[in-house]
């Protein structure tokens, strides 16, 4: 019986890395039929209902924008650090920081800051989510405490802080004791590019992280030091590369970008503080580091993708009540689908009689 | 009881799905495998578990199924990883969304449906030894199952050829393939189990601790499994300790509140994530006994080559 | 600042948008109304969302072919609801129910962007020319709880599973504890906060602490069956919530608070159908039928039910008031003076203990 081998490529496939993306969401979508069929749903009205109908509008067009912008800046500053080998897993608690400390500095210094109010909330929020994520870089380089554990632990406990302060010191005083913030005003408001959506400085800010990404891993010795300690440690070792100051810049970056993602959501579309401002960005945007295999523009279409899989689940909730739980359906065999198929781009299928060579 | 017995009895309870879910994760690393989807796997047991122990009145059933869907789901993630050759963080990830969205689907039916807890051992005259009666001899069967799982464990790993033959495949994949070991084989086998302890961890939620079923009713106990096994340094033993440790501050936290401690309640409930981390800090000084305990081949994509 | 050229821009952009990407869902006919509910959980969680979707089922059925409702459950609060309200208003949505208080300021913005359409949020206090507000004065429930519970206890101790610390858990734990100490004085509540609405495990520790503290009695203001379950395993008396929690507590549950939002609903839909339809503010509790408590558990000796239901009945009618006065808090001051009561709008606000709760709250 003929053994299928696996022979890998001496260079990554061209076609495959185009095709395989595009065969993998083929067969998400003969599975996500599947699916439907089996939840009595006709497939072509739900295909309808979750890709075209959320991007048949001008304003659901800007809210791709809205919902794709703090996956796309926290999954860059992630996708660094994952390449050094440093695994943040709190990024969602970095977020919250980052929002706590920019958001503060808009509730409450607003008329004393004016025009410089804005520019002073990122640099708030970054420095908030920075210094978040500077404290399981500080427990890895200095205690060797593993940063999957503290990053993890410091999610949670950011989210008790933040329902604190809502109820408690920071609530609205002409609310009636309800946990949330008043309303940011004046300069501390994002306004939105058009009237009509609800698109604004956030887009634009996932777009400069993008780019910078880019630039930082391709074009910067920075860049290269990061790779090449996630690659292959002995050697980055061997050449100098500090490992203990490699770490720290992943970290406090991906916690700067977390933070600065959750600045421009509460500042923008939230437009106050609440006990629950992230649906999970912070853990979704893990996923769409490796949909994009960890490369910036890759993330930028996998978080345009991720995010129109929720806009399209609430879609297909509103116009054939389809359960909200397709979604992470979808996602999951989404990502099961391509990661399958990358086998395509770096390795060739063969298909021949049964050799010495085996994978065990 | 005694408030001190009550806390500590309440402790166990809170860990075992913690421990089961751990214990097996494990397992699977230390085979050199990275399997993030714990809570998928867990969430699938819990689903499950209910489902059948609901139709067929057993709860035995319900956590034999459990196991099973842990299994099946453990199973996907380890043909994409292992022969497909796919990242394992992104699968493990892929894994915990899918189980989500998967026993969220298959839970509605079950929604609102109660079922009677698990049965407690009672030894007359000895459960009722103060402290050490419920606490040891008081407890339900899976609770049992999840010490001597872990004990069991730590027995298989260093004190079988089995177990050594495992750990070589996760310190140096390519020297065990050379050595002739089914490295593949053997992994999958790892993975395997790590997904039947997650869904029993799971099932224990929803058949014993709230025997009911609800969707995402882990609550992200899968997370806290995996940080647990970092926690204990893939040692068994340690992970004894840090489950306990981690439900002890869990359930002491409640009843500070209870008593009427002044700490608003948010500071409190951070009490156990605080404590762990600190643990961690304290355990992790020593930084030669840390690296040679991570499997050195974790997460990396196993090839052969002739 | 929206400047006309940047509205253009947007203009002539979803112009070419909706031609190239084809036509959003237009408006259906007048005749018939399309009301839309929006939850915070899912509606199979048999509690606070199944209420609400409950009455919106009840719609239905009153009103057949002449209404279209339509659910959208597992809506994160922030800024993913702005967007759902918006998306429902736009295909033709006349009547939509916001049933969260986190969804309070992104229905008045909605609402603003769509004049035309009827928004109704639930316990919340903002309100605009096409926004209502509604709720239900749970706290009444809770002095007939208190008083059962008064009766029922040995230990003098009740455990109150909480959500989170606001005013909507505090005015049931006081009105509670007030009800309480009139058959008990020497009573005391110990109150844990679980920090959420829904968390069958951390529930059933709180509970299971509670006990373990004393407590022979459990209440909660958390949505699942959990505390019930729990109670129930220890041989305490508990009384459940949002939904009737029997089936999980057959011989302790003694009864629920449980929400009733039908008759409130109908009575929306057919103002909008009849044209008569303006933002009010309901806050209605037994005596509307928007709280309902089933028959309490037969295992509670019948002298108890009948004082339980003459408190029942003297809340109903207006007679007795949760916080009739004298109210006095932890640090001795007296909040409603002998022979008065407490304005709704001070309830409405409430975030101080009543004697007898243990606990301070802090922030």
């Amino acid at each position: 019986m003929p053994r299928i081998r696996l022979e890998p490529r001496a260079q990554s496939s061209r076609w495959a890395t185009y095709l395989s993306p595009v065969l993998a969401v083929v067969l998400t979508l003969i599975g996500t039929a599947v699916l439907f069929g089996i939840l009595g749903r006709d497939p072509i009205a739900a295909y309808r209902a979750f890709f075209i109908d959320p991007l048949s509008t001008f304003y659901g067009v800007g809210e791709l924008g809205v919902k794709s912008a703090p996956l796309i800046l926290c999954a860059i500053g992630l996708a660094i650090g994952f390449r050094a080998n440093v695994w943040n897993i709190g990024a969602e608690g970095q977020f919250i920081v980052g929002a706590i400390c920019g958001g503060g500095v808009g509730l409450f210094y607003e008329p004393m800051l004016g025009p410089a109010t804005l520019p002073a909330m990122f640099i708030a929020g970054a420095l908030g989510g920075l210094v978040w994520a500077g404290i399981p870089a500080l427990l890895k380089t200095q205690f060797n405490a593993n940063e999957i554990l503290t990053s993890l632990m410091l999610t949670y406990v950011a989210e008790l802080l933040l329902r604190f302060l809502v109820r408690g010191p920071w609530r609205d005083p002409q609310g009636y004791n309800f946990p949330q913030t008043k309303a940011f005003d004046g300069y501390a408001v994002i306004e939105p590019f058009f009237s009509g959506t609800r698109v604004g400085l956030g887009a634009v800010l996932a777009l400069i992280a993008v780019a910078g990404g880019w630039f930082l891993l391709s074009r910067s010795f920075l860049g290269y030091q990061i790779k090449v300690i996630g690659l292959t440690p002995a050697a980055a070792a061997y050449a100098g590369f500090s490992q203990k100051r490699i770490t720290w810049f992943v970290l406090t970056l991906s916690g700067g970008l977390a933070g600065i993602a959750g600045v421009n959501e509460v500042a923008g579309p939230i437009g106050q503080i609440l006990p629950v401002i992230s649906p999970g960005y912070g853990f979704t945007a893990i996923i769409v580091a490796f949909l994009g295999r960890l490369h910036p523009f890759g993330i930028l279409l996998a978080g345009l993708l991720i995010a129109l899989s929720y806009l399209g689940g609430e879609a297909a909730q509103i116009s054939l009540d389809l359960p909200v739980a397709v979604v992470g359906v979808f996602q999951g065999m989404l990502l099961f689908f391509l990661l399958a198929c990358e086998l395509l781009v770096r390795y060739r299928v063969r298909l021949g009689p049964a050799t010495a060579e085996s994978a065990a | 009881m005694h408030e001190l017995t009550a806390i500590l009895v309440s402790m166990v309870l809170s860990a075992t799905p913690l421990l089961l879910a751990a214990a097996g994760e494990l397992v699977t690393e230390k085979s050199g495998v990275l399997n993030l989807g714990v809570e998928g796997m867990m969430i699938g047991g819990a689903v499950i578990g209910f489902a059948v122990a609901w139709t067929t009145g057993s709860p035995a059933l319900g956590f034999t199924a459990a196991a099973l869907a842990g299994v099946a789901l453990a199973a996907l993630f380890g043909v994409l990883t292992l022969f497909f050759l796919a990242n394992q963080v992104a699968t493990g990830l892929a894994l915990t969304i899918f189980g989500l969205g998967l026993s969220a689907l298959i839970g509605k039916p079950y929604i609102g449906k109660p079922l009677p807890s698990l049965p407690q051992l009672y030894i007359p005259g000895v459960t009722d030894i103060p402290v050490i009666g419920p606490l040891i001899f008081g407890q339900d069967a899976i609770v049992y199952l999840s010490v001597a799982a872990t004990v069991a464990i730590g027995w298989f790993l260093s004190r079988t050829r089995a177990g050594l033959i495992l750990r070589s495949v996760g310190e140096n994949h390519d020297a065990a393939h050379a050595l002739g070991y089914p490295v593949r084989r053997i992994r999958f086998l790892a993975v395997l189990f790590g997904g039947a302890m997650s869904g029993l961890g799971g099932a224990y939620l929803s058949l014993a601790y709230t025997p009911l079923w609800s969707e995402g009713m882990t609550a992200g106990r899968g997370w806290i499994a995996l940080a647990l096994v970092v926690f204990a340094t893939w040692k068994p033993w340690r992970l004894l300790f840090g489950a306990y440790l981690f439900g002890f501050f869990s359930i002491a936290q409640l009843h500070a509140q209870g008593a009427g401690v002044s700490i608003p309640p948010e500071f409190l409930s951070m009490l156990p994530y605080l404590a762990t981390i600190l643990v961690l800090v304290i355990i992790s000084r020593d930084a030669k006994r840390i690296r040679l305990n991570a499997p050195a081949a974790l997460g990396k994509v196993f090839r052969a080559t002739a | 600042m929206i400047k006309r050229r940047d509205f253009i821009i947007g203009a002539g952009g979803a112009v070419a948008a909706t031609s190239v990407l084809g036509m959003p869902r237009i408006a259906r006919a007048a005749d018939k109304l399309k009301a839309a509910w929006i939850l915070v959980g899912p509606s199979g969680d048999m509690g606070y969302s199944y209420q609400h979707d409950l009455g919106r089922l009840a719609v239905q059925k009153e009103f057949g072919d002449r209404v279209e409702t339509h659910k959208v459950e597992s809506v994160p609060e922030g800024a993913d609801c702005e967007r759902v309200l918006t998306q429902l208003a736009t295909q033709g949505y006349g009547l939509i129910f916001t049933t969260s208080f986190g969804y309070m300021d992104q229905t008045i913005k909605v609402a603003k962007n769509f004049p035309k359409v009827y928004f109704e949020h639930a316990t919340g206090y903002k309100r605009s020319k096409n926004v209502a507000t509604y709720n239900i004065r749970f706290y009444e429930g809770r002095t007939v709880q208190g008083t059962l519970a008064g009766h029922l206890t040995k230990s003098g101790i009740v455990g109150y599973v909480g959500s989170i610390p606001i005013p909507e858990v505090i005015m049931g734990i006081d009105a509670f504890t007030l009800a309480f100490r009139k058959i008990r004085p020497d009573g005391k509540i110990k109150v844990i906060y679980v920090n959420g609405w829904f968390d069958p495990g951390k529930e059933a520790d709180a509970a299971k602490a509670l006990i373990d503290q004393g407590a022979d009695i459990i209440c909660q203001h958390t949505d699942s069956p959990a505390p019930v379950q729990t109670a129930e395993a220890r041989g305490v008396w508990a009384f459940g919530q949002s939904s009737d929690m029997a089936k999980f507590g057959p011989t302790h549950c003694v009864t629920s608070n449980v929400d009733n939002w039908a008759p409130y609903y109908i009575q929306r839909v057919k103002m909008v159908l009849d044209g008569t339809w303006k933002s009010t503010d309901t806050w209605g509790g037994l005596a509307s039928g928007m709280l309902s408590m089933p028959t309490f558990n037969i295992h509670v000796p019948e002298n108890i039910r009948a004082d339980g239901m003459k408190a029942l009945e003297a809340v109903k009618s207006g007679a007795r008031h949760p916080f009739d006065g004298p109210v006095v808090d932890k640090k001795g001051v007296t909040k409603v003076a002998a022979g008065k009561n407490m304005p709704d709008s001070e309830i409405a606000g409430l975030n101080w203990y009543t004697q007898g709760v243990e606990g301070d709250l802090r922030g």
